[in-house]
């Protein structure tokens, strides 16, 4: 491998401001591989709030910076995968909206070397056990835009198995959406927490101690109404289950 | 006798509010969808033991292409076989065309009643209204349809429109109904499912045997032989097509299938999608007339109602491969939590909140301009949908289309919070760096609404520093 490769992370906006321990444990997971990462400093965010509220003029601006900040690197890595189907699913929408044959290029250049963070440990790096140990009992959400999107399939769960000391338990329903969806949240916010609620009950079903999953957006939604119920389960993230050790 | 309508309905968040209230309306759902989603699994996994899903998916969606790319020289087409085989075409713009010819064919006849298979376009035309308003009763003789008419409802599915009614709801619905119209229900009607169908049965025979003229819509138009194709359950659409004199069809000009081949791959995805069978128990398909047998004189009623608008949607345009089999309903998340009536149309679900728009065009209408919002955006309608219609890229384009419509005039705050993200967003040097990011998010979240997160949801505590202070002061953490 690819002592060679030059690698990005992509934090995400989310993680930047509300989960940096997500970022730090991607660098550290990553280093511990024998990846060094790059944090592009001028990275801001997907444009996904933009694109699918339907703000497509006000996304053209965030996707050229998104391909300035990412030119030139082998693999752009992020802890989400909603954000990596943003980017390599909807970033050419955008760009041909622009009108501008070079963003659009530039696209096509960048948005398939965005990798979520269990695709590029699996498919890129072929690693399933990351050497991790983290004694809990935890219960995965595969969330829609990982699963449906990018197809990452059973790559986190293939991570997770190999983790020391976790007892990974079954979620009922967990290909069912947990509501977050964006702006969906808080504009359609009733039917949204009606999701949300129905997945806290599997979630609790379960009797695991920590909810994991790949994205911190659908995390802090099912986290702040598990917090509100005093459900009593943590959510982590996949990365920071990923990084833990002895 | 009429139903209800859907005119003026609220917009989604606010009449899905009023229905997830609805404890009992959740637990029918639930149980309904939940069910018929386990159905259909298990098909695919049987037609995957021995073929392949995906291409039959893929096959199918073909067919409905090969139609659309073509659209006009395979209506056309139509028009002719039917027209050798002896029926009548009509072409009509919209509704109100559509339904002025049903019902001057059915004054040409006399008559004060049709009677109706299941069909979604004449629903979507308000046909029955129409033909109330000229003084001509329309039987609704699906049973669900039944029920639905019964209890002046409207429909909230569009495979099984009373999917909201429990079985003690439907006897009192029969007990109280039936009489005004017809047959009454036996006093001693209970609510087993068995003897509710005897009830109904007896009810809809009368109004077989009497009526001169039937109403239906159709699953498929055959372009090369001018056959009509109707797939259904339970036997009323046989009757329909075959005991009364004269045969309306109202046709979606997007129903044209090129040939009869094409069927195939439809007639295996439909049933399965549906009702999670492997066949559905009758396929009527009729060409033109037969001398003798069945209705004497045929119509054809092909109808545009905005399908030209939705074809020339670049994005949309696959909206009109829809089979109307529900699959997409059956596995919404959204649905399944909040039913049909909150999409405020005869097409509900993911189909309908890409349908609806594309028909009547974003823009002009907040009720319909909420439907493209009215999603997760969670894909499962696009990986259950048997023709490959891509709902949630499709949603997100009639969002920008939303948004473009609104364009020029005064701006919705949200469209400020989201322009001046952009401008935030689009270089992290131009405003000095670190927390920035946070701002810019609370703001969006203040203006788009923190209060309808916050009423059930915690907001997560902000960390000491971002990731990107402590990556400047650390180094990357580097040793």
């Amino acid at each position: 491998m690819m002592s060679s490769m030059r690698v990005a992370l992509m934090v995400t906006c989310i993680n930047d401001a509300l989960y940096p321990d997500t970022g730090k444990a991607v660098v550290t997971l990553l280093r511990r591989l024998g990846v060094e990462v790059d944090f592009p400093a001028r990275q801001t965010c997907c444009a996904q709030p933009m694109v699918n509220t339907g703000y497509l003029d006000e996304a053209v601006p965030v996707v050229r910076n998104f391909v300035d900040a990412f030119a030139g690197y082998d693999a752009v890595v992020t802890p989400s995968g909603s954000c990596a189907g943003c980017a390599r699913h909807q970033h050419s929408i955008v760009a041909r909206r622009s009108g501008d044959a070079a963003l659009e290029s530039a696209v096509a250049e960048t948005s398939p070397k965005v990798y979520e963070l269990s695709e590029f440990l699996v498919d890129v790096l072929g690693v399933t056990d990351v050497g991790a140990y983290y004694p809990h009992t935890v219960t995965y959400h595969p969330t829609c835009h990982s699963l449906r999107m990018l197809g990452v399939g059973d790559r986190p769960r293939q991570l997770l198995e190999a983790v020391r000391g976790l007892t990974l338990l079954e979620l009922p329903a967990a290909d069912q959406c947990c509501g977050f969806g964006g702006t969906f949240a808080v504009k359609n916010a009733d039917t949204s927490v009606a999701m949300g609620t129905d997945k806290v009950r599997h979630v609790q079903d379960t009797g695991a101690e920590v909810l994991v999953a790949g994205d911190n957006s659908c995390l802090t939604h099912i986290g702040g109404l598990m917090t509100r119920e005093r459900a009593g389960v943590r959510t982590v993230h996949l990365a920071e289950i990923l990084a833990a050790t002895e | 006798m009429s139903g209800g309508t859907f005119v003026g309905m609220p917009a989604f968040p606010k009449a899905a509010q009023e229905a997830l209230g609805n404890a009992q309306l959740r637990h029918n759902l639930a149980h309904a969808t939940g069910t018929i989603r386990a159905k259909r699994l298990r098909l695919i996994d049987e037609v995957n033991a021995n073929s392949d899903w995906e291409a039959l998916r893929l096959a199918g969606a073909g067919v409905k292409e090969s139609a659309l790319v073509d659209l006009a020289t395979h209506l056309e087409r139509l028009e002719e076989t039917l027209t050798a085989n002896g029926a009548t075409v009509h072409w009509a713009r919209d509704a109100a065309e559509a339904n002025a010819i049903v019902a001057s064919i059915a004054k040409g006849h006399g008559v004060d009643e049709v009677v109706k298979v299941k069909s979604m376009v004449t629903q979507e035309i308000g046909l029955n209204e129409a033909l109330e308003a000229e003084g001509i009763a329309a039987w609704e003789t699906d049973l669900a349809e039944l029920i639905v008419q019964l209890g002046h409802d409207l429909p909230s599915h569009i495979l099984v429109p009373a999917i909201h009614r429990n079985r003690s709801e439907i006897r009192e619905i029969f007990l109280r109904e039936m009489a005004a119209v017809g047959r009454p229900a036996p006093d001693d009607l209970t609510d087993e499912p068995a003897v509710l169908a005897a009830a109904a049965r007896a009810h809809l025979r009368e109004k077989f045997l009497r009526a001169k003229v039937g109403v239906s819509g159709a699953n498929f138009a055959v372009a090369e032989t001018g056959t009509l194709v109707v797939v259904e359950s339970e036997g009323n659409g046989r009757m329909c097509l075959t005991l009364p004199e004269v045969l309306v069809s109202v046709v979606g000009i997007e129903k044209v299938v090129p040939t009869w081949e094409g069927l195939d791959p439809l007639l295996r995805l439909l049933p399965r999608s549906s009702t999670g069978e492997r066949m559905n128990p009758y396929t009527s398909t009729w060409s033109g007339i037969s001398p003798g047998d069945g209705p004497q004189e045929v119509h054809v009623v092909l109808l545009d109602n905005g399908r030209t608008n939705a074809l020339a949607d670049e994005v949309g345009r696959q909206a009109l491969r829809c089979i109307r089999c529900s699959a997409c309903l059956n596995v919404c998340p959204v649905y399944e939590r909040t039913g049909g009536h909150a999409y405020g149309s005869v097409y509900p679900g993911p189909i309908g909140a890409i349908l609806n728009p594309l028909l009547k065009g974003p823009g002009h209408d907040e009720q319909v301009d909420s439907l493209p919002y009215a999603s997760s955006l969670c894909g499962a309608c696009f990986e259950a949908c048997p023709v490959r219609i891509d709902i949630p890229s499709v949603l997100v384009d009639l969002r920008a289309q939303v948004v473009d419509a609104h364009r020029g005039g005064v701006p919705k705050v949200e469209a400020v919070a989201f322009k001046g993200a952009a401008v935030a967003l689009s270089d992290s040097r131009k405003l000095g760096l670190g927390e920035r990011f946070t701002r810019v998010g609370l703001r969006v979240a203040r203006r788009v609404g923190a209060s309808k997160w916050t009423s059930a949801r915690d907001l997560p505590p902000a960390p000491r520093e971002s990731f990107r202070q402590w990556w400047k002061r650390t180094d990357g953490g580097r040793p």
